[in-house]
Formats: C-alpha cells, structure tokens, sequence
C-alpha cells in the first residue's frame, strides 16, 4: 500500500494502537499522584501515597522476597534454557526429543492455573512422602524456573540458530578443546540474548500471581499476591504507587538494556567483519 | 570473502552438530539430560499426579491409595464420580468450559482484527524508526502483566475515569456499567494478549518479499487483491502462531476474570481456583484440571509442532 491514503490509515492505526496500549500505564501513573484516596476522583497533587509506601510492611517485606525469587529464577532459568536451546539447536537426533521440545515449549502457553496445581500436588505428595519440600520461596522458585525456562529457552534457541557455525569450527580446528569453545566462542556470542533472557524472566517471575498464589506457603507472600489481593478488593492509591515506580523501573532498565545489546551487536559485527577481512 | 575462507578444508569437521564433537559422548547426554530430567519432573509427573488425585478418594486430607492388597487379592480403586458431576450432573462445569471457549475465541479474533492491520503497518514501517517502534510495541509487555490490569479497572468502573471525563463533558448524566460486564472481560484480555498476536506476524511479516507484490501489481492486482491473494497467504505461519499464542492461555485464564470479569462471566479458570482455594476440593480441582487439558490438548499440539518447526526452519 503505497498509495497516501493507505500510508494515512496505517499511521492512524498504529497511533491508536499504541494509545490503547499506554493509555491504562498512564493512567496508573497519573492517578498515583492523586491526593484522594479514591483514586479516580481527582482533588489535587500529592506524594503522600509514595509516603505511605515505606511505611507499608506487607508490600515493602513482599518486594523483598519478590525480588529474591526473581533474581534466583532468572539465573536458574538462563542456565537450563540455555541447555535445552544447545539440546534443541545442536542435536537434531536424540531419543526424547519430540518430548524435549514439547514439554520446553508447553509451560508458554499453558494456562497458569493447571501448572500451578498440578506442581503443588506433586510437591505436596513428594512433601507427605520425604518431609520436604515446606511450601515456600523454594517451590516458588521451582515453579518459576519451569515458566522462565521456556522464555529463556525460546530467546536463546532463535540467537544460536543465527550464528555463524563456522566460529565454533575454525576455534576447534586451532586447537581449543571442546569446553573452551564453548566458554570462549559460544557463550560471549550468545551473551546478549542471555543479559535478553535473563531480564526477562527476572520480570516474568516479578510479576507472576497464580503460579506465586499456588505454590507459597504461610509467610512467603510475594508482592504480586499482595497487590492481587488488594486490587480485588477494590481501587487502591498504593497499588498505583508500587506501578508507577515499577513502570519507571522497567523502562530506564529496558532502554539501558537495548541501548546496551545494540552497541555489542554493532562492536561485535564490526569486530567479526575484520576478523574475517584479515584472513581472506 | 566470508564464505569457508577462515576454516582450513583439511581438518574441517563435518556439518552436523557440532557440539556432538565437541562435548563428547558424556557431553551430550549431560547437556540433554539435565533440561530433559528437570522438565520431566516439575512438568511431566506433576500431569501424572493430577490424573492420580482427580481419580482418588480422600478420607479427611488424605489420599486413600488406588491400589491397596487386601486378603491377597489385588484392588484399584477409582473414582470417577468426579467426573460424572462435570459432564452430567452439575451444568455449571460444562457452562463454564464453554464460555471459557467462547472468551477465548472472540478474544482471538479481535485481536487478530487489530493485530494484523497493525503488524503490517509495522513492518511497512521506515526501517529508521522501526526498532523503537518495538520497542514501544514491547515495553508494556515487560511491565507487570497484573498493573495494566489493574488500570483497567480504574478506567472502567462506574466512578472511574471513562464515567468520570464523559460526565464532566455532559456525554452522559449518568455512568454507565462497564465494569464486570462481558465487555470487560474480552477488552483486558485483547489488551493483555495483543502483543502476543502482533509479535509473530510482525516478525512474519517483515520477511515478505516486496518484489511479489511489486510482481502482483505489474500483472494487474490491485492492492487490495495483492494483499488477500499474497499477503495473508504467505502469513498463514504469524496468524496460526499468534492465535495459538492467545486462544491457548485464555481458555484458562484467571486473573483477567477475575480482576475484570463478573456474574456474567464464567470462566473455568476461576471455577478450577475456588475449587481449590474455597472449597478445598482438591480432587476436584484436580478433575477440573484434566477436563482442561483436554480442552486444549488439540491447539497445543499444534503449537508445539510449529515451535518444533520454526526451532528447525532457520538453523537449516
């Protein structure tokens, strides 16, 4: 469609798709500073809502265990995605790997209730059998790793599919031993989809309830189980003040990140085009 | 220059898996083995146990064993009665799947509708402003899922800030109810889930040869005929990806329904919680959970044969 009137409807579209997609962030930001504690009744300007944030201990000791389980899934979570990626990429005959593929790719789209049960009866067979696990941060993190998993496996699957197979050659060819190429060659040109990888399943588990709700045990309560216990209950000015400062998190943390990939994709491009010119 | 110039043709090691050679034997099987045990066992057996529970009998909290010896004879007790109440007794479970399905397919289409148009406008977009045009397209989906939300519902309730503006301009005198309504429901589950239907064909999308449709124009197609004889023909892969990617998870969706949803809205996601978290009824949830599974066990082999598909696709 290059004709203006199809080049008018598409900026028309994609303006309103964005505004539909912003308009409830800034919403929520807006309304944050809303001195009313009806939220959506607008009676002036006011910090007092960040004020009574700090003082809040179920959200305070929630963002605290919340921000545990994140950091622990996402790093377990780039470690086994980035064995299930190697499995799925470089091996293309295995027995299991029909299952491999179906059970690393399910936990996308599988709806969150049927994981949560399901896990939470197994544990709580395994915990009636052995004693162990006491339901937890730890089999939040469990639950958690198997969701961020699937994320991460997915991220760095399509990045090695796009390397140059010829890099992890020719250093085998030059003597390096298998573990080196891997630790040498494979991890740094993946290392960007890994940083990818590992923040996004550090916000997927952030912000995850029903996997959170199902698994937690007395005294573990995250911050999203918090905030959905409340938003169920109603509007809530201290909900929008935790938003407003995750989404402002969020973004610098995003931005930085990309800005971060883009410049080493570039230096690397630029670093592999002269190694290739020296050579030839 | 880049082709095989870096690699001596003397000791060059075959094509196929490379890291087979390199890792070894043991290698391999450890780089296999440990995603494959892990999701067989927070993944696979969790399934087995389900089906196990949703079949047992519970005497207080415990489960009694489906298979006991008893004066030497083998018994398997199972109980089915469960399931009975879902398909025949009770029409609140049907009712539920049902409208679950219903939810989730007009949920589908409506974000196919808006989804498309906007990933092709996308994709036709100047290359210059297109990676912070996904950029923009990608930061409310790292924002917490649960927040955006959240600001639904200060948007639509009947003191909320639609009502709000329309009164204070003198549209209406009165608010109107739109919270806890069906069109609640389906609005936060198209707002949640469009970024997953706009992501695939995007990326489907921005691949499209131009020359064809350059080709289609010369022979004589208008736009419009280019667009449905080529276009969408050639992004059935997107739209089939994309619609799993948002029909899938929002048969079983809780949140949403629960957050936006109302009366009117049965969602088996939520009859499966209170289930669970109300009524304590473990193996009924667990029933609940099966009758699900097969729900969507069709779309989700699909899924997963085109994830196995596009895994294989590019790396040759």
């Amino acid at each position: 469609m290059n004709n203006p009137t199809g080049v008018m409807v598409g900026r028309v579209w994609l303006v309103a798709g964005f505004a539909f997609l912003y308009l409830p962030i800034v919403t929520l930001v807006v309304l944050s500073f809303n001195e009313s504690p009806l939220v959506t009744t607008w009676t002036g300007f006011s910090f007092k809502w960040y004020g009574e944030l700090v003082k809040d201990r179920p959200i305070i000791e929630g963002f605290v265990l919340s921000l545990k389980i994140a950091v622990m899934t996402a790093t377990s979570s780039v470690i086994l995605g980035t064995f299930a990626a190697v499995a799925i990429t470089r091996y293309k005959r295995f027995p299991g790997r029909t299952l491999l593929n179906g059970m690393v790719n399910s936990p996308l789209v599988m709806p969150e209730v049927i994981i949560g049960l399901s896990l939470l009866l197994m544990l709580v067979s395994v915990q009636r059998a052995f004693g162990y696990p006491e339901r937890g941060m730890m089999t939040i993190w469990l639950g958690h790793t198997l969701l961020g998993m699937a994320y991460a496996t997915v991220v760095v699957t399509s990045r090695l599919q796009e390397m140059n197979p010829q890099l992890e050659e020719a250093a085998l060819d030059l003597g390096a031993k298998p573990w080196q190429v891997f630790f040498l060659i494979t991890l740094p040109l993946i290392s960007q989809a890994l940083v990818a990888a590992w923040l996004l399943t550090f916000t997927l588990s952030l912000d995850d309830v029903v996997l959170s709700a199902f698994l937690s045990g007395p005294g573990s309560t995250t911050l999203p189980i918090t905030i959905f216990s409340r938003a169920r209950l109603g509007l809530n000015p201290t909900v929008n003040a935790v938003a407003t400062l995750t989404v402002l998190v969020v973004s610098v943390g995003v931005v930085f990140a990309s800005l971060w990939i883009a410049r080493a994709e570039k230096r690397r491009a630029s670093e592999m085009a002269a190694a290739f010119r020296m050579t030839s | 220059m880049l082709n095989g110039s870096i690699v001596s043709s003397a000791s060059r090691p075959s094509r196929k898996g490379l890291l087979v050679q390199l890792m070894g034997y043991f290698g391999r099987r450890f780089v296999i083995g440990v995603p494959m045990l892990f999701l067989l066992a927070i993944f696979a057996l969790p399934f087995l146990v389900v089906f196990k529970i949703s079949v047992s009998e519970m005497e207080g909290v415990r489960f009694l064993d489906l298979i006991t010896v008893q004066d030497g004879l083998l018994q398997i007790k199972l109980k089915f009665s469960n399931y009975q109440t879902i398909f025949f007794n009770d029409d609140l479970y049907l009712r539920a799947y049902l409208s679950s399905v219903w939810f989730a397919a007009l949920t589908t289409v409506i974000c196919l509708a808006i989804g498309y148009p906007f990933a092709y406008f996308l994709a036709r977009s100047r290359p210059e402003i297109r990676p912070a045009l996904l950029m923009l397209l990608m930061l409310p989906f790292w924002t917490s899922f649960l927040l955006r939300v959240y600001a639904w519902k200060m948007l639509l309730a009947d003191n909320g800030v639609f009502n709000n503006v329309a009164m204070a301009l003198g549209v209406l005198s009165e608010p109107i109810k739109m919270m806890n309504t069906p069109f609640s429901l389906t609005l936060g589950m198209v707002y949640t889930y469009l970024p997953f239907m706009v992501l695939p064909l995007y990326a489907n999308l921005v691949k499209l040869d131009i020359r064809l449709l350059e080709a289609a124009r010369d022979l004589g197609a208008t736009p419009w005929q280019a667009f449905w004889r080529i276009t969408v023909p050639l992004s059935r892969s997107g739209i089939i990806a994309g619609a799993l990617l948002v029909f899938i998870p929002c048969v079983g969706e809780f949140v949403i329904p629960e957050l936006l949803g109302g009366p009117e809205t049965l969602m088996i996601g939520r009859v499966l919680w209170d289930e669970f978290f109300s009524n304590n009824d473990w193996p009924m949830a667990s029933s609940v959970a099966v009758v699900m599974v097969l729900l969507i066990i069709v779309p989700l082999a699909l899924f997963n044969k085109y994830q196995a598909e596009s895994a294989q696709g590019s790396g040759k």
